[in-house]
């Protein structure tokens, strides 16, 4: 039923190998539509010449501003008709994942017939936004798979200016780490914002990631403009039958070399036995009939190198909640910029603690929408305005957490400081 | 484009997961005590309340047709109790309620085609972006590049034998959708952009275009007496900012725009805080279709990695005991002028100290 296929000399070569072909499944889609074999002419196209040949140009669905993001081919002859006229419109939806990207078996069959019914058959699992990208639909496919996506329960994400799509680690599901309910806080707070998601009116894209401990499988304190990472206040727990098998398995060595001498503060003291000072800020451990570890919590900057390394045997403390961080990006414009602690440690355990939450994002994205210039991040306009002035508008008070360290220079106005003394005074006496 | 009767959207935002969670997941929520490994690509965890889930991950395209999702959905149903999560890498997981499902589970995975690996010290799945077949600006392509690169590292893929974990990024412009990476390979483009003056004034609005300029090089000019926009190539520094604003500033060039590779990034705060990467070799060239020549330099940087890094310094700890002088000579990568930071900030890069190895 379909028409022949283009040869593909260039892309054929990347059908052999170990590794899953994606060439092999447009092949295989191929086999029932003329959509994905114009497709893959106009690809061994783009080989062939080393040129992308798609444009934008505006589609969408019924009563949202974003989430499709709409190509348009410009491989044309010379009359300007399309080279690959089935595969003239290819556009994606980006339709946010649940927390933790977790599905069964039923809800993805459903979405293969959606896409194979009203789009190309190629899915993305997933975006580097988090979205899953249902790739490759034509104008008119694109309200009715959305319609039927949205039957399911799903719902599009950002595209523009907007609040984007978020990802959540797998945390409390499964992981041992987690140090908050990253599933819980990223619905709540994404469902708080989908009005800035669905109808984008931001001066840029804004992202909130979560990372339920420092490992931050998620990427947040280098991706998001909000970043929400697990941490904890209290000692590092301990567990004696672990850290004596951990012990027994890779010797003394190993705890010296790649546990002990990596800690980046060290914090962790390898004693005798007798040796060992258990005290209030003071975790314990003995790893064997002589020897044992002492971690100082005082000291710990919670990097969760010892957790890793001896994971059960060391473990996060239960006095857990977030650190968060704002203004993280990639380059454009001004250059790289990792997010930094704007809350140093919040809880996340109550519906009242995740609203604490949503607030501060409103503030933050409230701020973001009146102050940065057009086609600015937070952490951009942050960098240009200060980070002062930006935790005062938003009410939040400077915390020696907040910076590696104080002003290396004398380049500015401090007729203020008696005053501000006298406020920190104050408070320290309501306290 | 007037369709009667359009559907409502129901504004549902993100789904509850717990519709899609494995029972043991559910059951064991916020309560797992630690995990182990038991072989590469299978994962353990084992909760406070005794029970224990095993998880195998595979790799994939990423970008799957529907026939290969239900084939993973097929495996899943026989093997693995219908639920599976992906990673940010792209790799599917497959949680089990006992070991004895986890070897006939692999067998059939790597019977179809989907390699098992991807944990603890591994070289994981590339997290990679659009390219050709799909974004507006891209310089080369994403999936096959990753396709071609991942056929030569699958044995480190299916193994531990890393000093610590790789994440590696690729990325078909310098706006970086792949992100920070222990080896990032990104397009860049080495000459100004070639400007259509024909199409500026209907395609561009001037004036965001000139705004999106990091080094303010393009202004307002009459171009044969049409309002079109001017690059001063001594100051642009070929960043294609410009582009996607004003697609008629084509800056990517089937010759001149090349790979530069970057080693060292890293968002996890274990051991050091979070690093860039930083830029390590450039000027090479983008072949598709399997692009020979970025793997040549990559699987160096890794093997010599490899060789020379002890236990669990990941490639930002390795290159901070050996030194950057140490890293250029081991690697046999050229260290230019080009690699001396130039931009704002840059004396933070210079090393104010006598702190020199030899
Ligand atoms: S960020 Fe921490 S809690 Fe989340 S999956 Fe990674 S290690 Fe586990
Ligand atoms: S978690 Fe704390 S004690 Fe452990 S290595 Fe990191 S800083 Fe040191
Ligand atoms: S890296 Fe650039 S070209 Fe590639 S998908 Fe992202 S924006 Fe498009
Ligand atoms: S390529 Fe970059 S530096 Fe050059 S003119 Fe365009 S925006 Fe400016």
């Amino acid at each position: 039923m379909t028409k022949a296929m283009y040869p593909t000399p260039m892309l054929d070569q990347l059908e052999s190998g170990p590794w899953p072909s994606f060439v092999t499944g447009l092949k295989r889609l191929a086999e029932d539509k003329d959509y994905v074999v114009d497709l893959l002419g106009q690809l061994e196209l783009s080989y062939k010449t080393r040129k992308g040949y798609w444009k934008g140009g505006t589609v969408g669905v019924y009563g949202y501003g974003g989430g499709v993001i709409p190509r348009f081919t410009e491989a044309k002859d010379a009359d300007n008709k399309p080279l690959f006229p089935n595969a003239a419109e290819f556009h994606t939806l980006r339709v946010m994942p649940p927390a933790g990207m977790h599905y069964n078996t039923d809800i993805l069959r459903k979405m293969t017939d959606i896409w194979e019914k009203h789009g190309s058959g190629l899915i993305a699992f997933h975006g580097q936004s988090g979205d899953i990208m249902f790739q490759g639909a034509t104008s008119e496919g694109v309200q009715p798979a959305f319609d039927a996506i949205n039957e399911l329960g799903f719902d599009l994400g950002g595209a523009g200016p907007a609040v984007r799509t978020s990802m959540s680690c797998v945390g409390a599901a499964r992981c041992e780490q987690s140090c908050y309910d990253e599933a819980t806080a990223h619905r709540t707070v994404i469902n708080s914002f989908l009005d800035d998601i669905h109808r984008p009116s931001l001066p840029y894209k804004f992202k909130f990631k979560f990372s339920g401990c420092p490992n931050d499988c998620m990427n947040s304190i280098q991706r998001a403009d909000m970043a929400v990472i697990g941490t904890w206040r209290d000692n590092i727990r301990t567990d004696e039958a672990l850290a004596r098998k951990w012990f027994a398995k890779h010797g003394m060595n190993e705890l010296v070399n790649d546990v002990v001498a990596r800690c980046p503060t060290k914090a962790i003291r390898l004693k005798e036995l007798g040796e060992l000072e258990p005290g209030d800020s003071v975790s314990t451990v003995a790893v064997s009939d002589t020897h044992g570890l002492e971690i100082d919590n005082h000291d710990c900057v919670r990097c969760m190198h010892c957790i890793n390394v001896m994971t059960g045997a060391l473990a996060p403390g239960k006095d857990k909640g977030a650190t968060i961080l704002v203004g993280g990006k990639r380059t454009l414009k001004i250059g790289d910029l990792m997010g930094t602690v704007v809350v140093p440690f919040m809880k996340l355990e109550t519906d009242e603690d995740r609203a604490k939450l949503v607030e501060l994002g409103q503030q933050v994205i409230d701020f973001f929408a009146e102050n940065a210039l057009e086609h600015e991040r937070t952490g951009e306009m942050i960098e240009r305005i200060g980070i002062v002035n930006f935790l005062d508008a938003i009410g939040i008070e400077v915390d020696p957490s907040m910076v590696s360290s104080p002003r290396t220079n004398p380049y500015v106005r401090m007729d203020g400081w008696d005053e501000e003394v006298a406020k920190i005074n104050a408070r320290k006496q309501v306290a | 484009m007037s369709q009667p009767q359009m559907r409502r959207a129901v504004e549902s935002g993100v789904p509850d997961n717990r519709q899609f969670l494995h029972p043991l997941l559910i059951k064991n929520y916020g309560n797992w005590k630690y995990h182990d490994r038991p072989r590469p690509g299978v994962l353990h965890h084992v909760s406070h309340s005794g029970d224990e889930v095993w998880t195998v991950r595979a790799g994939t395209q990423r970008q799957m047709d529907v026939h290969t999702i239900r084939r993973l959905c097929d495996i899943a149903d026989k093997y693995a109790e219908s639920h599976v999560r992906f990673t940010i890498r792209s790799n599917i997981e497959f949680m089990v309620s006992s070991f004895d499902k986890v070897g006939p589970l692999i067998a059939e995975l790597e019977a179809k085609g989907f390699p098992v690996g991807g944990t603890g010290n591994s070289v994981s799945m590339i997290s990679h972006t659009q390219g050709w077949l799909h974004c507006d600006i891209p310089g080369t392509d994403a999936s096959c590049a990753v396709k071609a690169l991942m056929d030569e590292l699958v044995d480190e893929f299916r193994n531990e034998q890393m000093p610590n974990r790789v994440h590696m990024s690729t990325s078909c412009c310098e706006i970086n959708c792949g992100g920070q990476a222990d080896i990032a390979i990104i397009i860049q483009h080495t000459k100004p952009p070639k400007i259509n003056h024909d199409l500026v004034a209907n395609v561009c609005e001037r004036p965001t275009v000139v705004a999106r300029c990091p080094v303010a090089a393009i202004r307002p000019a009459l171009v044969n007496g049409k309002p079109s926009l001017e690059v001063d190539e001594k100051k642009c520094i070929c960043c294609g900012a410009c582009y996607p604003p004003c697609p008629p500033m084509q800056i990517n060039d089937p010759e001149h725009s090349k790979f530069a590779i970057w080693v060292g990034g890293k968002n996890s705060n274990a051991r050091a805080k979070p690093t860039f990467m930083k830029m390590v070799a450039a000027g090479i060239p983008n072949n598709p279709p399997r692009w020979p020549e970025v793997s040549e330099v990559v699987k160096r940087i890794l093997r010599v990695y490899k060789a020379d890094a002890r236990a669990w310094e990941r490639m930002s700890d390795w290159i901070e005991r050996i030194g950057w002088p140490r890293f250029f000579e081991k690697t046999e990568l050229p260290f230019t002028k080009y690699l001396v930071d130039d931009w704002r900030g840059a004396r933070a890069n210079l090393n104010a100290s006598t702190h020199i190895r030899f």
